[in-house]
């Protein structure tokens, strides 16, 4: 196969680098102009926002990591994350094995009944979700945004699992069963670490939605001290308004954790959010 | 499958009967323990409250004791008849619209240039991508200070041709357009990502036979890559719209609907006219309309237009 046989279209190359210097400059200058904010004095950032910081000042950084709202913050949003991962990815996969494993009267409807999540954001039932948390005395607690976020994400993680689950070969549970496994036996010991490449990607699309949700966690609290971080950035943006150093150095560290993330997970991110993207 | 397994390896009748009621009885077991949790999750915290906002949605409710002045209609009348929420469906409309017209096309060209290795490929999919994994209110946070009149991007370049500070995100013919720029440089790295996933699909051999046939990048593009890419169009459109309906997280830093209700969408009314307000029957109304919106659009595309996908 010829060089230019391979790409779908055979750009030419200067013209291929030039398109994709310029979309590259248009989804990198506004997030590197982010990240050198933080370096300048407020007056220098007002002159010169693009260029680097006359001097590089850490001030501000140090000032923010020093503290410790933005740890609580962090804190929050790992500790409200984790747990929906875990219920998201748990509960989905015990059902998905179940419609995977038996045809039973009714299954088809249940199955169909769960993934009625998929067909609308969270957003509609927002209200009434606020009373039914109210209602349960959970209002202002860390499981009024876990709970939702589990229950709204089942949908794709139950369908996702499913498929993957039916797609494993059917002598690995003739096997299972002649050893003596139980169905449960057979989940845990064989299924489930078979799995991983799907859990991983369940719990991915999970955790990112969790780690970046906004509306639920403004709806459902009101103590700062249990904010996770994107509610605590739009209070701290609130202080701070014209202070634009500051925020864009508190914007850089929580851009950080998210951006180690996907670099080292690179795969499952991808596959993840794309696959989780009928949900937002 | 489960009745099939039961009969083998059982030689006779009567061990097949037997192990037929102990392979059932462990199913009967293993769904009463492993579906209660999702179904139980899912019924309280998706279906009830679904139910719910179509019950509030009758009530003049502030939501304090139970909904008790029923009102009929009047809550939709009321949101069909608001200027704002005109707006809001209009400014969703043209969100799709960009979606559609400018982040689609971008997506797929740069798509079609990193399809395949080439040098700095990787590079350029992971940067393209980046926008996609932060959190909106990031992006959203980002572009306000680009859009300052005082501090950021826009200030700078007012600064250096001499003009008067201006305020894009605060002038209500300009900012929702603004807002439009932001959606586009979020979310076009997604739908790059699911037409490289596309392209990749393609026989590459179809190109090598077009081109001995004398045909140009444009009529390969046209009489292969487009048709052969239909299936990964659809599905583009169909999360375009289904992200443009629910938006909402990008719009509450930079404008938060604002000025003078001129950036709403669906959710951000739903946000201001029913939370704030504390209006839960008029919010749950806009929440039924959402929710009336999305289940149509989802259903009448799936079964007209994905239905061979």
């Amino acid at each position: 196969m010829t060089e230019e046989g391979r790409s779908p279209l055979h750009w030419p190359a200067p013209l291929r680098y030039a398109v994709l210097l310029m979309v590259g400059a248009f989804v990198l200058v506004p997030l590197v102009i982010t990240v050198l904010g933080g370096f300048k004095a407020l007056g220098e950032l007002r002159v010169n926002p693009f260029g680097l910081p006359e001097t590089w000042r850490w001030e501000v950084y140090w000032e923010i990591l020093r503290g410790s709202r933005y740890w609580q913050m962090l804190g929050n949003s790992l500790v409200i994350a984790l747990a929906t991962v875990f219920l998201t990815v748990a509960f989905s996969a015990m059902a998905a094995f179940v419609f995977a494993q038996l045809r039973f009267f009714g299954s088809e409807f249940l199955l169909a009944y769960l993934t009625l999540g998929l067909m609308f954001p969270a957003a509609t039932a927002v209200l009434p979700l606020f009373i039914k948390v109210r209602d349960l005395g959970l209002l202002n607690t860390h499981w009024a945004v876990i709970l939702p976020q589990a229950a709204f994400g089942l949908a794709m993680s139950i369908l996702l699992c499913r498929n993957f689950f039916k797609g494993l070969p059917a002598e690995l549970k003739d096997a299972a069963f002649v050893d003596g496994c139980s169905y449960f036996g057979f989940f845990w010991h064989v299924v489930l670490p078979l799995s991983r490449p799907i859990l991983a990607t369940t719990g991915v699309i999970a955790f990112v939605h969790s780690w970046n949700a906004f509306l639920l966690p403004l709806v459902m609290l009101n103590s700062p001290e249990l904010y996770p971080w994107p509610l605590g950035i739009m209070v701290y943006q609130g202080e701070y308004s014209t202070e634009w150093n500051r925020i864009l150095a508190y914007i850089t560290l929580t851009m950080l954790p998210a951006t180690i993330l996907f670099l080292l997970a690179q795969r499952y991110v991808v596959a993840g959010l794309t696959t989780g993207a009928v949900k937002g | 499958m489960t009745v099939d397994y039961a009969g083998e390896g059982s030689a006779t009748a009567a061990s097949r009967g037997w192990k037929l009621r102990l392979v059932r009885r462990d199913e009967a077991l293993l769904a009463l323990v492993f579906l209660p949790p999702a179904l139980l999750l899912f019924t309280v915290f998706v279906a009830l409250p679904i139910l719910e906002a179509a019950q509030y949605s009758f009530f003049n409710w502030n939501g304090f004791g139970a909904p008790e002045k029923f009102v009929g209609l009047q809550n939709y009348v009321r949101l069909f008849t608001h200027g704002a929420f005109h707006t809001a469906l209009a400014n969703n409309g043209l969100i799709i619209l960009a979606s559609l017209l400018i982040q689609m096309p971008l997506a797929l060209l740069v798509a079609t240039m990193l399809a395949d290795r080439e040098p700095l490929t990787d590079t350029f999919r992971l940067i393209f991508f980046l926008p996609y994994v932060l959190a909106e209110v990031t992006a959203g946070l980002i572009w306000r200070f680009i859009y300052d009149g005082d501090y950021g991007v826009v200030a700078a370049m007012t600064g250096w041709l001499g003009l008067d500070p201006v305020y894009v995100l605060a002038d209500r013919n300009f900012a929702i357009y603004a807002i439009l720029l932001v959606i586009v440089w979020k979310y076009f790295g997604l739908h790059m990502i699911l037409f490289i996933a596309g392209l990749q699909q393609i026989d590459r051999s179809l190109y090598e036979a077009a081109r001995i046939d004398g045909a140009g990048g444009w009529t390969l593009f046209r009489t292969i890559t487009l048709p052969l890419l239909a299936p990964t169009i659809r599905l583009s459109i169909f999360f375009s719209v289904v992200g443009a309906l629910q938006l909402f997280d990008v719009i509450m830093p930079m404008t938060a609907g604002g000025p003078s209700d001129s950036t709403h969408t669906i959710v951000t009314y739903l946000y201001n006219f029913g939370i704030i307000r504390t209006r839960f029957g008029f919010g749950s109304a806009v929440g039924v309309v959402l929710f009336l919106i999305c289940v149509i659009f989802a259903f009448g595309y799936k079964r007209t237009v994905m239905r061979n996908d």
